[in-house]
Order: C-alpha cells, then structure tokens, then sequence
C-alpha cells in the first residue's frame, strides 16, 4: 500500500505500526504521496478500530519527519488558494480522526520533528522522543509561513496563548529533545534504543482506555484561560504591540498571522480553530514574503551550504592545527570558534599579554555559557586546554592552517606571514581575515600565493554566521575548496567570490551605510532615516551601523582605494562622504569611541545625538519615507548585480545569502537578488523604480548593463 | 409650522465619586444614578407632562453586566416614566454624552421628535472601563492593522512631539484643581449638582469627591509617569512610533494626577422644540447651534477637538474668536494643551471651572456634564456662544455648539 510510504504492521496484541519512510526522498515531507498515504492509512485504521488496541506513529528514516512540501509551496499561487486550502483541510482531517479514533496513539520521534513533523506528533496522545542532538518545533515562521497542519490550534490547546506563541510559535524555536519536553511539546525523552520498546509500553499502559486529547476531554480548560476570561484580556492587548516591538515595525507577515489564528483560535471549537489556521497559512503561503524567505532560508542557504559553490574534485579536507594571527577582536573570535569546533589552536600576538587577552574572550564567552547553564565545567576545560597563547612563531610548528587577522595594514599583513611561512606546514592553508584588502595584493607578500585566501569573517565571530571566502588571482580550486571545508567544519556559512576592493560584502555593506550618511546630508531627521530602514526589514539600521564598525572606515577605504590607484566604489565621491568627515573632525567616530552618530551615555540606551540636527537637519525636507527604506534596499541590490557582472560573484545564492548573514539584508526580501526578482513588474519594473531614485537621488541608482538585460529578457535572477 | 431649534430647557448632573470601592457613589447602581437624575427632572419641572417625551438617549462607554441591556429604557421603565417614552443607549467613547445631545438636538431639529432626554452614566467603580474587550484591543489581526495603543501612550506622545515638559503638564492639572475648587466654593455648579441620595432620602454624596485645593506643581511632582511601564514592556510605545517616524522615543509625563480621575456619575440634559418647552412649562435656557464630529490619526487619537470644532464652527459660520468659552474634556492634560495651541485660544476662556483632571470623568456622561457646566458660566458670566468637546477613542472627536438664552 502506497508505495511502503507509511508501512503497517499489527502485532499479536493489536498494536499497529505506522512506519513512515517516504521511498523517494531522504525524509519524509508533507508531500502528495504522504497526504495519500496518510488517507489511506487512517481510513483502514477507522475500518479496522475494533482489532487494534494502540498505534504507534514512527519513522523509518534518521529523522522523524521534515516538514511541509516546500518545492510545493513555493510554487502556489493566489489562483491556487482554494486548492491549497482543501489539501490542507484534508490532512487536518486526517490527523483530527487519528487522534479522535478512540485507542493510544503514540508519536514515536526517533530525529528531526520540525514543522509538519511535530506536527503529525502533536495529533497523537503521546510524544516520546529519543535522546540526541537533533531538534523538534515549529519554525516555519522563518520561513514566512505558519504551522498549518494543526500546529498553531493544538500547541495553544496543550500550552495556553501565552506560552504556545512565547516558547512555540512566534519564533519558531528549534529545540533539543530535553528542551522540547521542559516546554512541553514532548512527553518523555528515553534512549534511542528504547525508544519503541516505551512507545509500546505506553500503549500497552492505556489499551482499552477512550484515549483522549486534554482538549477533547469534558472540563477542558485552556491553560492560561482564553481570551474571554479576564486574566488574559488584562495584557492579551499587549501581544501585538510587543510583537510589532519585536519586529521593528518590519512588515513580517507569518508572525502577525500566527499570532491572530492563535488567539481567534482560542475563542472558539476544536474545528473551527483549523480552518481559522488554514485560511493564515493559505493567504502566507500564497504571499510574495514567505516565497522569499523559502527561497533564501532554505533553497540558497542549502545550495550555500551543500558545497555550489565549492571548487570540485578536490578531496574533502579537514584542519587540525590552526594558528590565529593576531588575538584583537577578530583573532580572539575565530580562535573561539575554531577551538569549538575541536580544533588546536595557536593564538599568536607581538605580546604574550595580547595573546592572553586574546584567549580572554573565549573564557568570558564560556563563562557566560555556564552561568546559563548550557555548557559544562568539563567542556569548558576542555575547549580553554586547545587555545595556546603566544608571542613566539615558533610555536605555529604543525600547524597546516593559518588564519590571519592583525590589523587592515598590507605591509604589517606581509610581515606576520613572514614571520610563520617556514614554521607551519609546507602546504599550511593560508588565510586572511581582511575586510576590504585585495587578496592578490596580499598574497604577494607570500612564498606560496596559490594557497592564499581570503577568510573574510563577521563581527562579532562567534555570533555571525557567514565567512565570505575571496579568491585572489593566484588562489588555486584547491586552496578555495579546502578553505569552504574548513568554514563547514567551524559550522559556519562560506560563500565564495573573487578578488575585488571590498569583495561582495563590504562593497555593498558600504552602499547602504553611505547611503544613509546621504539621507542625513539631505538634512532629513536622523530618526526618520534609521526608522525607514528598520521597517524596511534591515536588523540594524544604517547610521548605528556606521557607528558600529566606526565613521573612519570609510575614509580609511577610500585613502587606501586612492592610494592603490583604484576606485573607492560606494565610498568615492559620495553625497555621505561629508557628514562622515565632519563627525570624525568633530571627534565622534563611532561607538568605540563612545560618540559617533549617537551618544552612548553609561546609564542608559544610545540616543541619537542632538548635533546631528544643529549640523545637518533643515527644516521642510520632505522625502516620501518608503523611498528611504527602498534607497537602501535598492542601492544594495545595485551594488550586487554589479558584483555579479564583473564576476565577483559567483552565485546568485551566495549573493543572497551573503547578503542576509552577512550585512543585513532584511530577510523578508529573501536576499539583494532575490529583492530584484520579487520587486513589482519583476526586474523590468525595478529598473523603472532605478531610473526613478536616480533621477531624484542621483546618478548611483541607475541600473547597470546586466539588469538591463535581464528585465530585457524577463528573466529572473537565479 | 414647529420650529426646528433644538433648545436646551435643563441640564443636570450627580456629583461624581471617586471611581473605586473607597468612592462615596461605589454602593449606588448606574441604574440608581440614571432614575435619581430623572426623579429630579419631574421634581424640579412640577408641571412636566412626561408622556411629551419621546426619548432618552444615554451614554455608556462600557455597556455591559448593571450597565448592559439598553439601560435607558430600563431607567424609563425604573423610573416610572411613560411607556411610549423610548429609551436608547450609545457609545462614543468620551464623546458619549456628548453625542448624545447632539442626536437628541438633531431629531428635534429634523422636526420628527419634540423632546429628548440626552445624557449619559458610568458607574467606572462597578463596571470597569474596557472590561467590555473589543476588537480594536483584543483582535490581534485588527490591533496591527491599526496601531492601537492605550490613550495614556497617545497623551505622552502628544506631549512628546508639542515639546510639553512634565512641568507643563503638572501646571495644567493644578491650575483645573484651582479652578475647580473656586468655582465649587463659589457655587458656580449648584444649578446642575443633584445630591446622590439612598432610598430613604438620606444623602450619599453633594460634592464631586476628587477635587483637592492645594494641588500644585511640586505636590505632583512625586507622581510616577502612569504610562511608561506598558509603553516600554507593553510594547504600545513601539507601536506610536513606528507611525511617528520623527519622534525618536515617548516622554511619559502623564500620571494620575494630570490625567482624567476615574469617577462614577451621570447627567441629563433636556433637548427639545418650542412644544417640549410647553410640556416642561419652562423656557430655554440655550439652544444648540450645531454639532460635529470629525477625526484625526487615530494612534495619537486624542487630536481629535480641533478638527471636530473647525467643522462645527463653519457650519454654524461663527469663528473662534466669536466663542466666549469653552469646555474641553481634560481626559490628559497634553490633549487639552494641544487643543488650545491648535485653535490658539488662550487658558482664559478654556475649562474656567476646572474639569476632569480636578473633578473626574464618568465616561459615558461627562459630554452631557460640560453642556450644563458651560451653560451655567455662560449664564453666569451673561456671554453667547460656548463650544464644548471631547477628545475620543480611535481618534475621533466630537463639538457642539451653545448658544446662551437670555431669559
């Protein structure tokens, strides 16, 4: 029966197995052969009630059960909202008489349950999960959609409003078995190989007994109590306000959605709820938001990490011994991450008290941790034991990675590698963490430039999931492939380009921060600019931005761009560039210095400082305020086709993920392409709106030849 | 042919108590509050031949549980008024009572109604304010879609954007307290105050209860900012400003002390044609000259007055400078300061006997409270026109227009 995608057996004592193990891919989904399937199965279940005593809901595969048929739902459309609508009803239907058949069901949850997974889960009795590192729990939010095969009306029933949106829905956590059972998704957490053996037990323990969820039982109530009784109308009203807080005012669909099908869900019946759920789901499913964030946060990002990008052919490599050059900020945090990752590290610095303020970081890090309870005295040991301060090159002896990370100086870059090129191993992989610097000019400053890379990590390291990758001219496949394995085996992003001032981040980083220091230039209100960009979806606006990685960077980028004969790309000749310029000549060059675009006082939140409107603000400027959020989305996406048509780019999923993980690319476009794609009227219609920001912005918004082509074409970039 | 003047014959009000279980009105029923008010109407107007009376239109801003089930007609009923005489509840928010008078002063003046009762009650002690829920707080989907915030968030915002200090602010509600008690020391309100009694006539309460003389600037000054809690952990400041996209944070300066006292009170005012003053044996004593209501953003929400009193000014083709006084509802102080600065009238001719700040708000009646409280000072000082308004929930705001009958 269908194709061994929900396998059956019945024991002596009536118990059924349903074994799910979808023959066609490697975990089962909520595809068309599961919906089948699961029809099928709870049809003979009903047929059959009277000769079964219990179910068992288990999985074949490593993990319990992937989620929802994404290649699906990225392709339905509004036109297609009925028919999604009824698929989903069906399934609800379906899981709704397993749970109501009237014997023990019990969810088996050998791996991975996220999204329909704990879902199909959440419909049986009884969750049992075995122990391990895997993770259970709806986050289909971030991928702009909503846990619609029952999640969003059984996990308020189990937990109440309050915790189900709060420790479930809202954010779509991912939590570890352990965790899953203190929320209360999950019953027991046993060993993995007694697993079945306390599923069957469970049954066993209830054969005969009307089996009931909690909220079918007579005298249900809701944990919390709904929103008609007056504990929860007392601060029901604050859920959405504190949720449009958390959002930023960025116009993020799936969590509002979530948030109303939870609570109109709350007010009335078990049936009634579903399709309340199903028709949130259908209109997020059928949206242009939660396209991109599939596209992005599960397309690109396993095409990024699935090795697209990686040089092939090269045998798979893993580092053991990596010396850190330079124990600032940067090298403090990859010896961090690379330490955590098992590896050996070499923290080196000029001094021994650097080096050793360098470890530093990583024992604050670690102490933090275990005082929250989420390592162990013995794991902290034993990660502190592989970070071995150092003043001395020597001691980078075996070491067959180096990842240098001193300060943007081509000169001082070529001296640290001077210092360790005959120490470390002869085919020592080469790298340096440089934000802007070209790679082939660096690479000249070593013996071997083929094994020369970029490893362009992001502040701060051990929180930034992305490493931007740079191949100079001389850099080999090889030396490229090596270093993408390496950022794998740190459990980081890497997407690879090639050589260029800037690279692809910090190129396009600075369009969006100069464009910002523009606006201010403009003399428009400096809260208005950054409260354009917040709503726009970017995490952090752009003058906090600028004064996160300090106003002298940009004058550092363009001195060293002019320097080096070459353009200074966003930092050139900008409408920013003298705002930049006069706060640093007025001394306020960032948060470091505790002064920059805003004032930092100690007793308090950053507030913007009250100069900014003495120095630039005029009265009467009256610029529409989407156009602000749209510049900076739109200068990004400019900056990006160009990096794609000189070929600094690679790939289209390395540029939107770049561009998300890296320099804030708000998520809900799906990436700096993808915007383009999605924008109204496809790539035709955002070279209009191009045309137009130049026209009443300047000359920097006009669409470069590839764009042209491609909304010539109608052809979307993928 | 009936003249289509809505004339105002009477206008009467119970004093308001403190709105908690400690407040003197906390034992007597809204329902009580309403026949007390009607009782005295007939007492007062011996010759009143109540079967004229068509209807009466009340106030209730939260209509439910004592205060639910139409209690209009039930006090017709209670109060043992005619059985052809209507009853009908409305809600306007603040504007309630207001409203009220000026749909009684309409269907007079339509020609198709002689007399109404218009008012309005709130007993806030017994019937909490915004335990009626609603979707506008309760719905997610409908509070995202449309920014709702508490009105506290919407004051301090107002206060934020027009520069008002804490100082300002706290002035304001002295100089209400000030006032207020001058003109209950003068006796500026005997006319309209009706002594809440029980049943067996024994008095309850003559006095508006919340009022204190020595109100000053430095005795608020130990008040913590009401607002700032749910604006910060509540989330509603975020809310305001992702609107306010040039405010970079809300000042809160809004306390109990500046803001609305929260009471337990009713008023009635008697609306009618030439042939009510018939039925009442009485003359007018004013007439309505005109009505608004309009609205403004409905996140600062408390904005609202300056439109509404635009409209009906034109429509009565007078201009600010014709009206002698007016009586705007100090639900906050920032609201009233807004108003003033809006139209640019001065404090002089604004709430000269104090308001709500000082003496309280009983939601659902007070519009109808400031029609009699600006009808008295108007007869008082011997001037014309009065305009009273109210700022409103969800924006909006609500203005009629007085005009004082010599007698």
């Amino acid at each position: 029966m269908n194709g061994g995608m929900i396998q059956w057996t019945q024991d002596d004592a009536g118990v059924v197995t349903l074994t799910m193990d979808d023959p066609g891919q490697r975990a089962n989904t909520m595809n068309e052969r599961f919906g089948v399937a699961l029809g099928e199965t709870v049809d003979r279940l009903v047929a059959e009630k009277d000769s079964i005593t219990g179910v068992v809901v288990a999985s074949a595969k490593d993990t319990f059960f992937a989620g929802g048929d994404l290649n699906m739902l990225r392709r339905v459309t509004p036109e297609n909202a009925r028919r999604l609508f009824d698929e989903v009803q069906e399934i609800k239907r379906r899981l709704r008489t397993l749970e109501t058949l009237g014997v023990p069901v019990v969810a088996a949850i050998n791996g991975a349950a996220l999204g329909g997974g704990l879902e199909i889960a959440l419909a049986c009795h009884h969750r049992i999960a075995a122990e391990g590192g895997y993770e259970i729990g709806q986050p289909e939010v971030s991928l702009g959609l909503l846990p619609g095969a029952g999640g969003v009306t059984r996990v308020v029933r189990m937990l109440g409003l309050q915790d189900g949106l709060m420790n479930v829905l809202i954010q779509g956590q991912r939590m570890k078995p352990q965790r899953a059972r203190e929320v209360g998704v999950v019953d027991e957490v046993v060993a993995p190989d007694q697993l079945l053996d306390a599923a069957y037990a469970w049954v066993r323990a209830h054969r005969g007994e009307d089996v009931r969820q909690p909220w079918d039982r007579d005298g249900y109530k809701m944990p919390g109590g709904t929103p008609s009784s007056p504990k929860l109308a007392a601060f029901l009203p604050a859920f959405p306000a504190n949720l449009r807080k958390q959002l930023k005012g960025a116009p993020y669909p799936a969590p509002r959605a979530i948030m109303s099908a939870a609570v109109e869900g709350a007010q009335v019946d078990f049936e009634t709820a579903t399709r309340i759920e199903s028709r949130y789901l259908v209109e997020l499913a059928t949206g242009q938001i939660a396209k991109n964030m599939i596209s992005a946060f599960f397309f690109d990002l396993q095409a990024v990490n699935g090795g697209a990008s990686r040089p092939d052919g090269v045998p798979s490599y893993t580092a053991r011994k990596v010396g850190v050059l330079g124990a600032g900020m940067m090298g403090a945090g990859i010896a961090y991450v690379c330490a955590k990752a098992g590896l050996e590290v070499v923290l080196k610095d000029v001094s021994i008290e650097a080096a050793e303020k360098g470890k530093g970081y990583s024992e604050k890090l670690l102490g933090k941790q275990l005082a929250k309870g989420r390592t162990s005295q013995q794991q902290v040991d034993e990660l502190l034991s592989r970070i071995a301060p150092t003043a001395s090159a020597d001691d980078l002896a075996g070491c067959d990675l180096v990842i240098e990370a001193v300060f943007e100086d081509p000169a001082l870059k070529h001296k640290v590698f001077a210092e360790i090129a005959s120490v470390v191993e002869p085919d020592a992989l080469l790298c340096s963490n440089t934000s802007t610097l070209p790679i082939t000019g660096l690479a000249e400053g070593v013996d071997r430039p083929e094994d020369f890379v970029g490893m362009h990590f992001f502040s701060p390291v051990d929180k930034m999931p992305l490493v931007e990758l740079i191949a100079g001219k001389q850099t080999s496949d090889a030396a490229v492939a090596k270093a993408y394995d390496v950022v794998r085996q740190i459990r980081k992003t890497p997407i690879v380009v090639n050589d260029s001032r800037g690279f692809f981040t910090s190129r396009v980083f600075g369009t969006l921060v100069m464009e910002g220091a523009a606006m201010v230039a403009e003399g428009i209100n400096p809260v208005t600019i950054e409260r354009a960009a917040t709503q726009m979806g970017f995490p952090a606006p752009p003058l906090a931005m600028l004064d996160e990685v300090t106003l002298t960077l940009p004058q550092k980028i363009r001195q060293a761009a002019e320097a080096a004969g070459e353009s200074a790309g966003a930092f050139a000749d900008h409408p920013g560039t003298p705002v930049i310029d006069k706060l640093v000549e007025l001394d306020r060059k960032g948060k470091a210095g505790g002064a920059g675009f805003y004032d930092y006082p100690a007793d308090g939140p950053k507030r913007l400082w009250p100069g900014l409107w003495e120095h630039f603000v005029l009265d009467g400027v009256e610029v529409p305020f989407d156009d602000l959020g749209e510049r900076m989305a739109f200068v990004m996406s400019l900056e990006t086709v160009k990096c794609l048509e000189e070929g600094v780019l690679r790939s289209v999923p390395d540029a939107n993920i770049g561009s998300i993980f890296g320099i804030g690319f708000p998520p809900l476009h799906g990436g700096a392409l993808q915007y383009i794609n999605a924008y109204d009227g496809g790539p035709a219609g955002f070279v209009a709106r191009s045309r137009e920001l130049a026209a009443a912005y300047g000359a920097r918004f006009t669409p470069p030849q590839l764009l042209l082509d491609k909304a010539e074409r109608d052809e979307p970039f993928a | 042919m009936v003249s289509t003047e809505a004339f105002v014959y009477d206008a009467i009000r119970t004093p308001r108590g403190k709105g908690k279980p400690t407040g003197a009105l906390h034992e007597v029923k809204p329902i009580s509050l309403v026949t007390g008010l009607l009782d005295e109407l007939r007492h007062r107007h011996p010759d009143l031949d109540p079967v004229a009376i068509d209807d009466v239109v009340l106030g209730v801003v939260t209509p439910i549980g004592e205060q639910g089930m139409d209690i209009a007609r039930t006090a017709v009923i209670a109060a043992g008024y005619p059985e052809t005489t209507g009853g009908v509840q409305l809600n306007r928010f603040c504007a309630s009572g207001l409203e009220a008078v000026n749909q009684a002063a309409q269907r007079v003046r339509s020609g198709w109604e002689d007399f109404i009762l218009a008012g309005g009650v709130e007993s806030m002690s017994r019937v909490p304010m915004g335990s009626d829920g609603g979707a506008w707080a309760m719905d997610p989907e409908t509070a995202l879609r449309t920014g709702f915030v508490p009105q506290g968030i919407s004051a301090d915002l107002i206060a934020t954007m027009d520069g008002l200090s804490r100082t300002d602010v706290d002035a304001y509600a002295a100089e209400s307290h000030a006032r207020a008690a001058k003109a209950w020391a003068n006796g500026y309100f005997s006319r309209s105050v009706v002594p809440v009694v029980d049943r067996n006539g024994l008095q309850v309460l003559d006095h508006d209860q919340l009022v204190r003389p020595g109100t000053t600037v430095e005795t608020l000054a130990g008040l913590r900012p009401s607002f700032a809690a749910i604006g910060e952990h509540g989330g509603f400041d975020a809310v305001a400003l992702e609107k306010y996209v040039a405010v970079e944070r809300i000042e809160h300066v809004h306390h109990a002390g500046n803001s609305s006292g929260i009471v337990d009170g009713a008023a009635l005012v008697a609306i009618g044609n030439e042939r009510a003053g018939e039925a009442l044996g009485a003359a007018p004593r004013g007439r309505v000259v005109a009505s608004a209501v309009s609205g403004a953003e409905p996140t600062i929400m408390l904005t609202g007055p300056a439109p509404a009193a635009r409209k009906a000014l034109a429509r009565a083709g007078l201009e600010v400078g014709d009206i002698d006084l007016f009586e705007m509802n100090e639900a906050f102080a920032a609201a009233v300061l807004h108003f003033m600065a809006d139209l640019g009238i001065s404090h002089e001719k604004v709430n000269v006997n104090g308001g709500a700040i000082a003496m309280g708000h009983p939601l659902g009646a007070t519009g109808a409270m400031l029609v009699g409280t600006l009808l008295d000072e108007l007869e008082r000082r011997e001037q014309r026109y009065g305009l009273a308004t109210l700022c409103v929930g969800g924006g909006m705001g609500v203005a009629t227009i007085i005009e004082r009958l010599p007698a």
